[in-house]
């Protein structure tokens, strides 16, 4: 009984004991409550100020306007034009489905782009825009916006859209545009990359001047709940278009150059004597760049894949070829330099004999002299001036001319060639050089590859007399230096040049049609590959036949343009090339004397470039019917890819040209 | 209660104080209900109101039921909700989905929410049977286990990690409290933390596991599962020490802040008075255990004592569990803010503590000895 007492009070007084313990500890606990309250609001209260920000406010960026991108005179190569555009605001959307399947029908939206609008509704978050058509016509974007009202959701909006007014004639040289990659948001981290209807230069100088041309974002920040509902607008920033960039390119020349190729897989290089500013790059077949900025479709990728023409090539600067007999002016000059006397003749009974094997010429010309075998572009002459100096000084005095030469202009991929010599050729093949090598170099065959680009550069040098360095970005900077020629070997090769022209010589049916203007040119002719027997590539199949070039300026006495032009597999230059460079050199002093001239030509070809791809296009998809089903794969993606595909075709073309390890016999004349 | 008497008796024997502080908790809720809802009574603060008058008018009634009543109701109470957690736990196997409460028509009951009261009493009265010379043996250990077990383990089965923690928090303290020796507490809480990486395994569900692990790292899923405490601390930590005035807390108002109204109204109410706001609350709140723990202190029965103290822990487990998960310290579970936070449930528990708190001190006090 006492025992018990005793411990009721003990257990009196442990209750009294652990009550204060646990009193004590609620007031613990609920101090640190509060202190833990008071390091979120204090301390932390400028990180969570921010948090809650950037919550609250929703910055919906607005595309900057492209900067212009004009030529000489400030005509528009590239430009802006209002365009008419479909997004849905994903959490507007009630009725997703009902929502498309109405979209669908208003605006022919197909399969392929219905699954890709899909896919990107899935992950799209919130407020962000997912974009449904651009490039709408008005037609058709009236007649969502007359919906709109019932379709929550949806949202009809006005934006710019690049347009190239030249099309086809300057996909090569100003690119295209297309929406970032998903790579380069992944790299930039830059939210305006993902807003729908902003473009990103992709080729090009769209690509090589995208920071100039971008421009800063227009941004309106709005006021929105947790589910994206705007709540009220806030401000807004106007965007900072990009800058308009000026070219050296005249519009005119360069689209005229483009329509005067035609058919043909060809290029023309026009670059301004004074300056060395390019005057026109055009590189045919091509692509639009106003289909690629929209995104082509797979089928019409695959189209432009399998052309043996390949448009997807810059030919100017990333087409190799055997500059044939377009260098002979070069290696005219070499030898004045080394001490040929240009009056001293070699008799050209059809070939020149070295030891055993007899290198053609392709007549028998007799006795020439240097400016009458530039004119007649007499092998033998070569053959036997080459062999007396050695290739290695006309090779200098080539390198000095452009070929072979690397120039720092805004293209990517640029293919910059081959000029051999005896070291190049020890370096390259572990073996000698040979006195045939010199042979087959000397009239421009071999291992001697050069791009379009270079042959202008070279005919500009020698017309000018100076070192220029051809730019297309304008500049002043004053004359050029001269080159190391002194001036009277200079004029021995312009007057030989404008004997093949203006006297009796390879280019006579391409002369001006013009009063007092007259041009000097060379021709050329270079195998694709060693021909065997008697078929010398005169005939066959298209992809070995030889190609025609053709280098020029104008005018003879106070030359002002220079040139180049490349037709593959044109069977010669005087046959295909000369013709071109005389219309586009015609057109720079009567436009309408050489528009007159095309419009016969393209009513024989079947129309202009536009016309002549929509029937290519529309035959193409006539044959290829069954093979082009739709793809789940973006458009744009696609598009981005053309970069890389442009370089396989590059060294595709390479191979089907002429590779540097297996040269091509040097039978090529003209 | 020596204070002069100027009122009628009735009304001057009313708790006066912890209805002051009851009505000041209950309405800064109901201010921060209306705010929630964007300045309006509607859907929350006047429906809120209504309940809090009439469970407030309730704890008032319980007040002056005796203590004994308690007592005599506390085994078969306990007996009746434990069947009624049973039956629950059976219709929701039968539904196949997971049940918490029974639909009465006028209140959704749910059991395991009484049983928080219950494993007080029902402990409280275990302890007051038990001689004193039984409390180191073995009978006091076995028994309070299976009776806080029980229940603990059938609403862990519905899976109401929440209020499992809480039935069992509370029917450990009345044994802290009954004075079982230190050591076995000491041991289990070694045991506890031996065991729970096994219960993570094996006893939690997906989602609860989810919750921890979000707990530890809310940042590894911010939009997901992870949202609730990052905007919770978002809310709580823009407020600052004055907040940003009333009716103009942006992550309530515009929805970031999920469940801005029930378990996370602590965060809406920061957002919009700051650091000033939490502590008048936390204040209160502490003020409340304190006089709970009173209560206890002056009870003349053991019964009394034991109930007391234990129906005060109950009122501070809500508020701590809940606190601490708006602030990120604690993992998500559903427990709200008694007196604040919206709905009936929470609130009837806590006024039912209050009313019978406020009957064990009306029983302890000398006037009705000498009645």
């Amino acid at each position: 009984m006492a025992r018990k007492i005793v411990t009721e009070a003990q257990q009196s007084f442990s209750f009294t004991r652990r009550s204060f313990v646990l009193g004590a500890a609620q007031f613990g606990v609920g101090g640190l409550l509060a202190a833990r309250m008071a390091w979120l609001s204090i301390a932390q209260n400028e990180k969570y100020s921010l948090l809650a920000e950037s919550n609250r406010i929703n910055l919906t960026l607005m595309p900057p306007r492209r900067g212009w991108i004009v030529d000489r005179v400030g005509k528009p190569l590239a430009l802006n034009r209002t365009a008419f555009r479909v997004d849905i605001i994903p959490d507007r959307l009630t009725d997703k489905d009902r929502t498309l399947g109405e979209l669908q029908g208003l605006l022919a939206i197909g399969p392929d782009e219905m699954e890709r609008i899909r896919a990107d509704l899935a992950t799209a978050a919130g407020f962000q825009p997912v974009q449904v058509a651009e490039n709408l016509d008005w037609e058709r974007f009236a007649a969502v916006t007359i919906r709109a009202s019932e379709l929550p959701g949806v949202a009809p909006a006005q934006s710019y859209a690049r347009y190239y007014p030249e099309g086809a004639g300057v996909g090569h040289l100003l690119g295209y545009v297309g929406s970032a990659s998903a790579k380069e948001y992944e790299k930039y981290k830059d939210p305006l990359l993902i807003t729908p209807g902003f473009k990103v230069g992709k080729a090009g100088i769209e690509a090589e001047l995208e920071p100039l041309l971008r421009g800063q974002p227009g941004a309106r920040r709005t006021e929105v709940t947790a589910r994206g509902k705007l709540v009220r607008e806030l401000e807004t920033r106007t965007d900072v278009p990009g800058r308009t960039v000026k070219l050296t390119i005249d519009a005119g020349l360069q689209a005229y150059a483009a329509r005067r190729l035609g058919r043909e897989s060809g290029s023309v290089v026009v670059i301004d004597t004074l300056t060395g500013g390019i005057l026109t790059l055009a590189s045919m077949p091509s692509f639009d760049p106003n289909a690629f900025s929209d995104g082509i479709s797979k089928s019409e990728w695959t189209m432009l894949r399998e052309d043996d023409h390949i448009p997807m090539l810059n030919k100017t600067l990333q087409g190799l070829y055997p500059p044939g007999s377009t260098a002979k002016p070069a290696a005219a000059l070499a030898l004045l330099r080394h001490g040929v006397d240009p009056e001293e003749t070699v008799s050209c009974g059809g070939g020149y004999r070295l030891g055993n094997r007899v290198f053609k010429c392709l007549g028998r010309h007799g006795p020439m002299n240097m400016p009458h075998a530039l004119m007649k572009s007499c092998n033998t002459y070569f053959y036997a001036m080459g062999r007396r100096i050695g290739y290695d000084k006309i090779a200098e005095a080539a390198r000095e001319l452009g070929l072979g030469q690397e120039f720092d202009l805004p293209f990517q991929s640029q293919r910059y060639g081959t000029v051999p010599d005896s070291a190049w050729k020890m370096r390259k093949l572990g073996k000698p050089w040979a006195e045939s090598d010199t042979l087959n170099a000397t009239i421009g065959q071999g291992f001697v590859q050069v791009s379009p680009f270079q042959l202008a550069v070279m005919a500009a040098r020698i017309a000018s007399g100076r070192h220029l360095d051809p730019h297309i970005f304008p500049r002043n900077d004053g004359p050029a230096p001269p080159l190391s020629f002194p001036e009277e070997h200079l004029a021995i090769v312009r007057e030989g040049m404008n004997l093949v022209v203006n006297g009796a010589g390879t280019a006579v049916r391409s002369r001006l049609p013009l009063e007092g203007i007259m041009m000097a040119g060379k021709t050329g002719t270079a195998q694709v590959r060693k021909i065997e027997g008697a078929q010398r590539g005169q005939s066959g199949a298209w992809k070995f036949r030889d190609h025609g070039l053709f280098i020029c300026f104008a005018p003879v006495e106070q030359p002002r343009y220079a040139a180049a032009v490349v037709i593959e597999h044109g069977l010669g230059g005087a046959r295909a090339a000369a013709p071109v460079a005389k219309d586009f050199l015609t057109y720079l002093y009567d436009p309408e004397k050489a528009m007159a001239a095309l419009l016969a030509l393209e009513a024989e070809w079947g129309g202009d470039i536009n016309a002549r791809m929509a029937t290519e296009r529309a035959q193409w998809k006539a044959t290829h019917a069954l093979a082009d089903s739709p793809s789940p794969r973006p458009a744009v993606e696609t598009a981005s890819n053309a970069q890389a595909a442009a370089n396989e075709a590059a060294s595709n073309a390479a191979s089907t040209n002429t590779t540097a390890a297996e040269p091509s016999k040097a039978e090529g004349e003209d | 209660m020596s204070q002069p008497s100027f009122l009628p008796e009735p009304l001057a024997s009313l708790p006066w104080r912890v209805m002051g502080l009851v009505s000041a908790i209950g309405g800064f809720g109901l201010i921060v209900l209306y705010s929630a809802a964007g300045g309006s009574l509607k859907p929350w603060a006047a429906s809120q109101g209504y309940k809090f008058i009439i469970f407030f008018a309730m704890a008032l009634a319980l007040s002056r039921v005796k203590e004994r009543r308690w007592k005599d109701i506390a085994f078969p109470g306990y007996a009746v909700i434990l069947a009624l957690l049973l039956f629950v736990e059976l219709l929701g196997a039968v539904s196949g989905g997971s049940q918490r409460w029974l639909d009465l028509g006028f209140i959704r009951l749910q059991p395991s929410e009484l049983m928080k009261l219950f494993i007080v009493l029902a402990l409280a009265r275990f302890f007051d049977m038990l001689p004193a010379g039984e409390i180191r043996r073995w009978n006091a250990i076995w028994l309070p286990g299976v009776l806080i077990g029980l229940p603990g383990a059938l609403v862990m089965l519905q899976p109401d990690l929440g209020t499992a923690l809480m039935i069992v928090a509370g029917g450990v303290t009345v044994m802290f409290l009954a004075g079982l020796p230190l050591r076995l507490f000491v041991a289990a809480g070694a045991a506890i933390a031996a065991i729970a990486p096994l219960a993570y395994f094996f006893l939690l569900r997906d989602y609860q596991r989810k919750r921890v692990l979000i707990f530890l790292d809310p940042e590894s899923d911010p939009l997901g599962a992870g949202y609730h405490i990052t905007q919770s601390k978002i809310a709580i930590g823009s407020g600052g020490v004055f907040g940003k005035g009333f009716l103009n807390g942006t992550q309530s108002h515009l929805d970031y802040l999920p469940e801005g109204h029930t378990d996370f109204v602590f965060a809406t109410m920061s957002e919009e008075w700051g650091l000033m706001g939490g502590i008048f609350i936390i204040g209160a709140f502490l003020m409340l255990f304190r006089w709970g723990m009173s209560v206890a202190a002056k009870a003349p029965t053991r019964f009394g004592r034991l109930a007391a103290a234990g129906l005060t822990s109950t009122i501070f487990y809500y508020f701590t569990i809940n606190l601490m998960m708006v602030m990120g310290m604690a993992p998500v579970v559903g427990i709200p803010l008694p007196l604040v936070s919206f709905g009936g449930t929470a609130m009837l528990t806590v006024m039912i503590c209050i009313g019978m708190l406020m009957s064990i001190e009306r029983s302890s006090q000398p006037r009705t000895s000498f009645s």
